[in-house]
């Protein structure tokens, strides 16, 4: 995923797990039944990692633009200088 | 959110914690719910009363006890825990609880209930001290939930005693 996915998923986790446990909690408290509850909630953790954890193509829409390699051969990685006393910084 | 376990942790972290809220306003809603629970015992016979080799005081009772306890049960109650206890003063003790009988209730329908029993547990004193005694019997009983706390109470009944020689 890129950076803007793993926010859009993240967010969509968030939200996804709340409208669970409200729905979940609503509609035990009115059937009054505890086992209605956490079936609902079970299932939307289920359906959350399901859209959340994979890798789906919608959230790799803005991919990262890696460097040409001829562009990375104009800036080359700094050499290690010997250690002397003085310090010298000789970057590029 | 880089890899699929660090997804996977934060998922698994935040719904777990929705789970926990959810199980607390369960069991806050319980406190809206209005509960009258009722009863009555009877003592149908008094089977034996003597004094033990060595030297208590023990009663034997048949009980009459029906009880209405429906309205304690809610949509997060897995039991309710019933017992009555037997309550008397003596000179040596300010106050004895004795529990003569418990049951566990473990759904509305069968918490209207009326049956004759002998009690479960015997009834021994701490000395001499029963005869022509007059006690309280206290239905106690203690509501389990699913989730959250547990609450208890109870329904004093006064007025009975013992006779007042040995059988």
């Amino acid at each position: 995923m890129d950076w803007q996915g793993q926010k859009l998923a993240e967010q969509l986790m968030q939200i996804l797990l709340l409208i669970a446990a409200v729905v979940a909690f609503v509609v035990g408290y009115a059937t009054e039944s505890f086992r209605t509850m956490m079936l609902i909630y079970a299932g939307g953790v289920v359906l959350t990692t399901l859209i959340t954890i994979p890798n789906w193509p919608c959230f790799n829409r803005h991919p990262l633009k890696w460097l040409d390699p001829s562009e990375a051969e104009k800036y080359p990685k700094p050499e290690v200088v010997a250690v002397s006393s003085k310090k010298k910084s000789s970057k590029k | 959110m880089h890899t699929f376990g660090y997804r996977a942790n934060a998922l698994l972290t935040f719904a777990i914690t929705a789970l926990a809220f959810i199980c607390a306003i369960a069991s806050f809603s319980d406190k809206f719910s209005n509960q009258n629970p009722s009863a009555e015992i009877q003592i149908l016979n008094i089977n034996r009363f003597k004094k033990q080799s060595h030297g208590n005081d023990e009663v034997s009772l048949t009980l009459d006890i029906s009880a209405d306890l429906q309205s304690l049960f809610t949509w997060n109650t897995k039991q309710v825990f019933v017992f009555v206890a037997a309550e008397y003063e003596t000179p040596k003790n300010f106050l004895n609880q004795v529990s003569l009988w418990d049951a566990i209730i473990p759904a509305k329908e069968d918490a209207k209930f009326r049956i004759q029993v002998s009690n479960k547990y015997r009834f021994i004193d701490q000395g001499q001290n029963l005869r022509g005694k007059e006690f309280n019997l206290t239905l106690h009983w203690h509501v389990m939930p699913k989730t959250g706390k547990m609450f208890a109470d109870k329904i004093v009944m006064p007025g009975y005693s013992l006779p007042d020689a040995y059988r």
